[in-house]
């Protein structure tokens, strides 16, 4: 086996002190939780409620009790039923950054609102990117209703593609049809239940609060079995104090919250420790996914997470940049790196732009490559047969070359990682002679080829037909008698 | 024709031991030696050749089509001669007098070989002389010099010059390649041709042969 490099920001000593000042925090100065029936649930399982302030005051032995009985590792499933993700161990994952409010359109170069053209090109382009192992609900549509805006992308990524979904909701009432998409693609509950195909973002407010909608989709999800995914925001120096250690405590306690109000509610119910927390700029007054101390922060409470016992998750490999720039390369593929590294099983981020708010179908194909290389990465060093040396030199010196021996095809395409052409491995020649194209023109390349050799997900047609039906309902229960229509019928 | 066809995937999968009987198959069902040269082995090579440039497929994948064209050509080469029929071509190789690095131009002669020619490999630091005296020699009709020092590049240019005179430009075509050089350095030289890789070499080579055919 070969020793998986790992990283490592925290001593046993800082981290376990982390945690027992985020529990204190938990019980001395509690959260915000501002829904009702969650209250009465913490407050039934031991947690002092003021209903009055919907303040909540843990307890040790409620916290410990939910860091018990949360999963350790789930499983996610394709449309097909397929196992795609196994989220255990050291295993990463990479999903696209979601719920973007612009894309980049290559054309002008110019930000603009997508819409829903531009979902199904983004769903067909992200069938074709291997190292991108689900979907998520990239960027939001805006040729619909916005409240249905969450619903429509889930069922657009359902209808079109195979992969796997992480998403969420924007409202409480948006979860029934959400679940029924996922029912409709699996049959039954039982069987969603059996083989999770979504993943939901369940975000707590900075700082110490669970507003209404948030925490109800906690316990939404929790009920019929559908992971979530916990996205603290810590800003530093903002939402949450200015050092990395501080930020660190208030994650911990935001996501132990979460923690316990899904385990409250449906105990064994699985989770990803994750988040979003950022350095916030106090020139810009922004928040940089690509600062490294937002990735350090990162890969520091994936250890919190690890050492709890859970599955984890980030928003890291992205970038802040506008364009398809060397900035957004540098900061994507720092990110994927320390985030593989760190052995955080969900890493969320590729083809993001602008502060999480902007998606770019180029950035994914070359987001792709960084995972593929990433992924590489982690796969370590390895002997194979290698030991004892002295015969493969003997046939180097005998043969003059090793291109065609058997040892070299037998561990070419496993201990090498072959990109595609939106990264330039040419001689100078050969690139001027393919037309000097950048890298952004190489990318492009890709997409046109990608979802042009796009097959229509093999899903099957009356479940296709289920979920079409189900997003009319849910259109017209709003006012929207017509859906957008689609570039090409799935 | 089936068979052809079978030598020509067969060839393409790098299977050295599994083409010769196919041509031995071919000639007993009456198909002439150039038409399985042509139809069989190097329409194999062809596909090869394009699938590597597309990335398909990686060198070690054309090396061992090369291997496996060397075995064809082992039972098709005396009936071929004894038929008259001549080969795509000679061509003299070598890395030119003062550079002693020689695995691009190994690479290259490799996959000349597989691409039909007949190769003669002058080994490295060859001077513009032996060059054009064992292109003479042995009627080849290009010369393929690489370099990869700077200060062994001039040696290209007092061989496309010794050709020139003489009077031997016509006849004998010269192609370079080698880190250093470039397409620009082909012209200023005067060299007909330039690849900047071995796809490239071969394929300006067949193009320079074809022209003094």
């Amino acid at each position: 086996m070969a020793l998986r490099p790992q990283l490592k920001f925290l001593s046993a000593e800082l981290l376990e002190r982390i945690v027992a000042e985020a529990r204190d925090i938990l019980c001395r100065l509690g959260t915000k939780v501002q829904n009702p029936r969650v209250l009465e649930m913490l407050a039934e399982h031991g947690a002092k409620v003021d209903f009055e302030k919907s303040q909540v005051l843990y307890t040790n032995s409620l916290l410990d009790r939910c860091l018990k009985s949360v999963p350790a590792q789930f499983k996610l499933f394709d449309v097909l039923g397929n196992e795609t993700h196994d989220f255990s161990g050291n295993k990463v994952h990479f999903t696209p950054g979601s719920a973007a409010l612009h894309v980049l359109d290559y054309q002008t170069q110019k930000i603009r609102k997508p819409d829903t053209t531009d979902y199904v090109r983004y769903v067909q382009l992200l069938s074709g990117l291997s190292h991108i192992s689900s979907q998520s609900t990239a960027f939001i549509s805006a040729d619909v209703d916005e409240r249905v805006s969450d619903s429509y992308r889930l069922f657009l990524s359902l209808l079109y593609g195979e992969k796997p979904v992480i998403t969420g909701t924007f409202t409480i009432e948006s979860f029934q049809v959400m679940r029924d998409m996922q029912l409709a693609v699996r049959g039954g509950e039982k069987e969603l239940r059996a083989k999770p195909l979504t993943v939901f973002s369940c975000c707590p407010t900075s700082p110490l609060k669970w507003s209404e909608i948030t925490s109800q989709n906690v316990i939404d999800c929790a009920a019929c079995g559908i992971p979530v995914e916990f996205i603290s925001m810590p800003l530093s120096g903002f939402m949450a104090p200015v050092t990395l250690v501080g930020t660190l405590v208030q994650h911990t306690a935001e996501t132990i919250s979460g923690i316990v109000i899904s385990q409250v509610s449906s105990p064994g119910a699985p989770v990803l420790y994750g988040g979003s927390p950022a350095v916030f700029d106090m020139r810009y007054e922004t928040t940089p996914m690509g600062a490294v101390e937002t990735q350090m922060i990162d890969c520091a409470y994936s250890e919190i997470g690890k050492y709890l016992g859970l599955p984890t998750q980030a928003y890291i490999s992205l970038s802040d940049a506008k364009l398809l720039d060397a900035q957004a390369g540098l900061e994507t593929a720092m990110g994927a790196t320390l985030a593989a590294l760190s052995g955080i099983n969900s890493i969320s981020g590729p083809g993001m732009l602008d502060f999480e708010s902007c998606q770019s179908l180029e950035k994914l194909v070359l987001d792709n490559e960084i995972c593929g290389m990433t992924l590489r990465l982690v796969q370590g060093i390895e002997p194979r047969e290698d030991f004892p040396a002295q015969p493969i030199f003997e046939e180097l010196l005998r043969e003059k070359h090793l291109l065609i021996s058997p040892h070299t095809r037998r561990h070419l395409k496993s201990e090498h990682y072959f990109p595609g052409p939106v990264i330039d491995r040419a001689n100078l020649s050969r690139w001027r002679e393919e037309g000097s194209l950048t890298l952004g023109q190489r990318a492009h390349r890709e997409v046109e080829k990608l979802t042009a050799s796009w097959l229509p997900s093999r899903l099957a047609a009356e479940r296709k037909k289920e979920l079409c039906s189900l997003m009319e309902k849910e259109a017209r229960r709003w006012g929207m008698e017509k859906l957008p229509s689609r570039p090409l019928e799935a | 024709m089936k068979i052809l066809k079978q030598i020509a995937q067969c060839l393409e999968s790098g299977d050295e031991a599994g083409v010769p009987p196919l041509v031995r198959q071919a000639l007993t069902e009456g198909i002439v030696p150039k038409t399985i040269l042509d139809d069989g082995l190097i329409a194999g090579m062809n596909t090869v050749g394009e699938k590597f440039r597309v990335h398909d497929i990686f060198l070690p994948d054309v090396l061992l089509a090369a291997k496996a064209m060397y075995a064809g050509m082992d039972v098709l080469k005396p009936l071929l001669l004894s038929a008259g029929v001549s080969s795509r071509g000679r061509v003299v190789i070598g890395s030119v007098q003062g550079d002693l690095h020689d695995i691009g131009k190994n690479l290259v002669a490799i996959m000349l070989k597989g691409a039909g020619f007949e190769v003669i490999d002058l080994g490295n630091d060859v001077s513009a002389e032996k060059f054009v005296t064992a292109a003479k020699n042995n009627d080849a009709r290009v010369i393929g010099m690489s370099a990869l020092l700077t200060t062994t590049m001039p040696v290209m240019k007092e061989v496309v010059d010794l050709l020139k005179k003489e009077s031997l430009s016509g006849k004998i075509k010269t192609i370079i390649g080698g880190a250093p050089v470039s397409q620009n350095y082909a012209g200023e030289i005067g060299a007909d041709a330039y690849g900047y890789d071995c796809a490239q070499a071969v394929a300006g080579v067949k193009k320079l042969a074809a022209a003094v055919q």
